[in-house]
């Protein structure tokens, strides 16, 4: 009959009506500011470093090997490694920078990086009241806790801690079968004084590495023999940015 | 103590006009039904503006605005401020005189047809003999504001919604009439006031004795109400502003307070309107039940509007727009014939008027079907071929 398509219409938008006083489903609004969905853990925005330990700047896990800047697809990230005296690269980034008005949140930084040292926040409330430096973010802003990790995304965050620690004691066992092997040429080179003058160097970098980053020579000493190296043979030769070397 | 509450605006009234020596006191009680009309339903207006837009989110499944004040209260003044303070543009192609004369005719009209609404026993601003005449006079010309809008805006969009708002107006301003009259044939006059009399009385004092009640009188109020809504232009009869097709009708070149003024406009006419249902057909400021008398009618009468208005916006929530060929065919195929058909039923409640015993029974049946079957006739043939539609490449 003529009509009873919307009588049927009226009975839905009155179930609505009714129904938004009392049953929570027909009234789905969140009201923002005040109350808040959790996010999923998979929710992800821009960037972050993880540090270990209490300093934040000391315990970041970033070596500054700049593969993130280099495959960052828009370039937004900026990086200068940290120098001792002698100009030597230290591991540690002496800036890093995220400009969070370019960054598209691809995640591509977090799937290169070798050191679990940079992860995607969860943080949505970026504005800031300058568009050109209020939204890039310093190493200080960028570095978060790894129990901050552990608190946004607690599977994602445990699986990086068993792997980190597995490759800390894969590297405790080698760097202890390499001190044995030292010791042994120690001793067996004791006889002679002459080569004591070349093992000098290689001992005064390692502690120089020691201190800043008390989990971190362990793990760094596996696989990063290759950008270790590369960064420490083309400091100046890396100034001008490539746009892509993948190695 | 009930005496007195019914009495209170008119103890009031000449507790004010007191002040005055004799020979003005009539300008002066003019002058505050004016300002008692402008204040209550100005107020009246303001919140059912948000009213308007909580209930609409309500039916949508969200809140509404809730952040200006507790519960979203003071949102209407927020936005008069907003409309106060926006900057008033006239295109440089426009009528200027027009375009600034429409809105506030618009808003004048709109008040006007508030005169002859009786809001209580004792209150009715102008007790005029040929009252329901006077309102449709009043309520037609906020047409003539709304074409003058469109057409002083020198925009090709407000020109068309002007256009249709015209055909929609004569379209439907027929079918109006058509569920008016009845009432005015069986009570025997035009004056609001007499009609809202004559639906006094309750059976066994809980039955009203209202125009609605009866076979007649229902399908009048519906037919009523469908041209009520078409005539002040709302969903899903708003073709005039329709946002998709027209950017915003007569109102793309108005800004700040024009643009508010139209607004009010509409909710004026809306409420005057709505008002002449209650009045004609749901008793006007009668109590619903003998006992509930004790309530002021002023009360009745507001509580009625405010039931009426809502059920515009839950039709408004609930259906969409209509487009002009629909429009104008279901006023002169649906609501022309059965506003017609009506007269007769009328007529024939008239004459069976001393039926009774197990007549009465024969009257109510007689009367039910002769609106009842053409309804589903009528609806029968317009709708056939339209339905069910068949989707050729959706499935
Ligand atoms: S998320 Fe993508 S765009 Fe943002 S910094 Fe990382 S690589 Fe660059
Ligand atoms: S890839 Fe990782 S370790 Fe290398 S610079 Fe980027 S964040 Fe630091």
């Amino acid at each position: 009959m003529l009509g009873s398509g919307i009588i049927k219409g009226l009975a839905v938008t009155a179930k609505n009506f009714v129904g938004s006083f009392h049953d929570p489903e027909r009234l789905p609004t969140v009201e923002y500011p005040e109350k808040r969905l959790t996010l999923p853990e998979a929710y992800r925005s821009f960037p972050f470093l993880v540090f270990d330990g209490e300093n934040a700047i000391d315990g970041l896990r970033c070596v500054a090997c700049k593969m993130c800047e280099n495959e960052c697809p828009p370039q937004c990230i900026y990086i200068i490694p940290e120098r001792d005296e002698k100009g030597r690269p230290v591991k540690k980034p002496k800036v890093f920078d995220i400009d969070l008005s370019v960054c598209m949140g691809c995640q591509i930084c977090v799937e290169v990086c070798p050191f679990d040292s940079i992860k995607m926040d969860q943080v949505f409330e970026v504005a800031a009241t300058n568009r050109f430096e209020g939204l890039i973010a310093h190493r200080e802003m960028l570095a978060k806790s790894n129990t901050y990790y552990h608190q946004i995304r607690p599977t994602e965050a445990a699986e990086v801690d068993t792997r980190l620690a597995e490759e800390k004691r894969l590297a405790e066992e080698k760097a202890k079968a390499a001190a044995a092997a030292k010791a042994a040429a120690a001793a067996k080179a004791a006889a002679a004084p002459k080569p004591v003058a070349t093992t000098a160097p290689a001992s005064a970098t390692a502690p120089a590495a020691a201190p800043a980053s008390p989990a971190k020579p362990a793990v760094a000493a596996p696989s990063p023999s290759p950008s270790s190296s590369s960064s420490a043979a083309a400091p100046m030769a890396a100034a001008p940015k490539p746009p892509a070397t993948t190695p | 103590m009930t005496a007195t509450l019914e009495r209170l605006p008119l103890l009031v009234r000449d507790w004010i006009t007191g002040f005055f020596p004799e020979p003005v006191r009539w300008l002066v009680s003019g002058l505050l039904a004016i300002v008692a009309i402008l204040a209550v339903f100005g107020l009246y207006f303001a919140y059912l503006t948000l009213a308007e837009r909580k209930f609409l989110g309500r039916f949508q499944n969200r809140p509404g605005p809730n952040r200006t004040g507790p519960f979203g209260l003071l949102q209407p003044f927020a936005d008069a401020v907003k409309a106060l303070t926006k900057e008033d543009i006239v295109p440089q192609a426009a009528d200027k005189l027009l375009h600034f004369l429409a809105p506030c005719l618009v808003v004048a009209f709109g008040l006007i047809s508030f005169a002859v609404i009786p809001f209580g026993r004792y209150l009715i601003p102008v007790d005029l003999d040929a009252a329901v005449l006077y309102f449709f006079a009043a309520g037609v010309s906020s047409e003539l504001a709304l074409f003058m809008a469109g057409w002083a805006s020198h925009n090709k969009y407000s020109m068309i919604s002007a256009m249709r708002a015209l055909a929609q107006l004569i379209s439907y301003e027929l079918p109006l009439l058509l569920a008016v009259v009845p009432v005015i044939m069986l009570s025997g006059t035009l004056s609001t006031s007499k009609i809202v009399v004559a639906q006094g009385g309750w059976t066994f004092g809980i039955i009203p004795h209202w125009n609605v009640l009866t076979p007649w009188g229902f399908a009048g109020f519906f037919i009523f109400m469908i041209a009520a809504v078409a005539e002040t232009n709302r969903s899903p009869f708003d073709l005039p502003e329709a946002e998709s097709e027209l950017i915003a009708g007569h109102l793309t070149e108005y800004s700040g307070f024009k643009y508010a003024l139209f607004f009010m406009a509409e909710y004026f006419g809306m409420s005057a309107l709505c008002g002449l249902g209650v009045t004609l057909f749901l008793g006007g400021w009668q109590a619903p039940i003998d006992i509930l008398q004790v309530v002021p009618s002023y009360v009745w009468f507001m509580v009625k509007l405010s039931c009426v208005i809502f059920c515009l916006m839950w039709v408004r929530a609930t259906l969409l727009r209509l487009r002009i060929d629909q429009l104008t065919r279901l006023a002169w195929k649906f609501l022309v014939p059965l506003g017609l058909i009506n007269l007769g039923n009328a007529a024939f409640w008239h004459l069976s008027a001393d039926w009774s015993g197990p007549l009465q029974i024969v009257r109510w049946a007689i009367s039910a079907a002769v609106i009842v079957i053409p309804f589903v006739l009528i609806g029968r043939t317009l709708s056939s071929g339209l339905a069910p539609r068949t989707y050729r490449y959706a499935t």
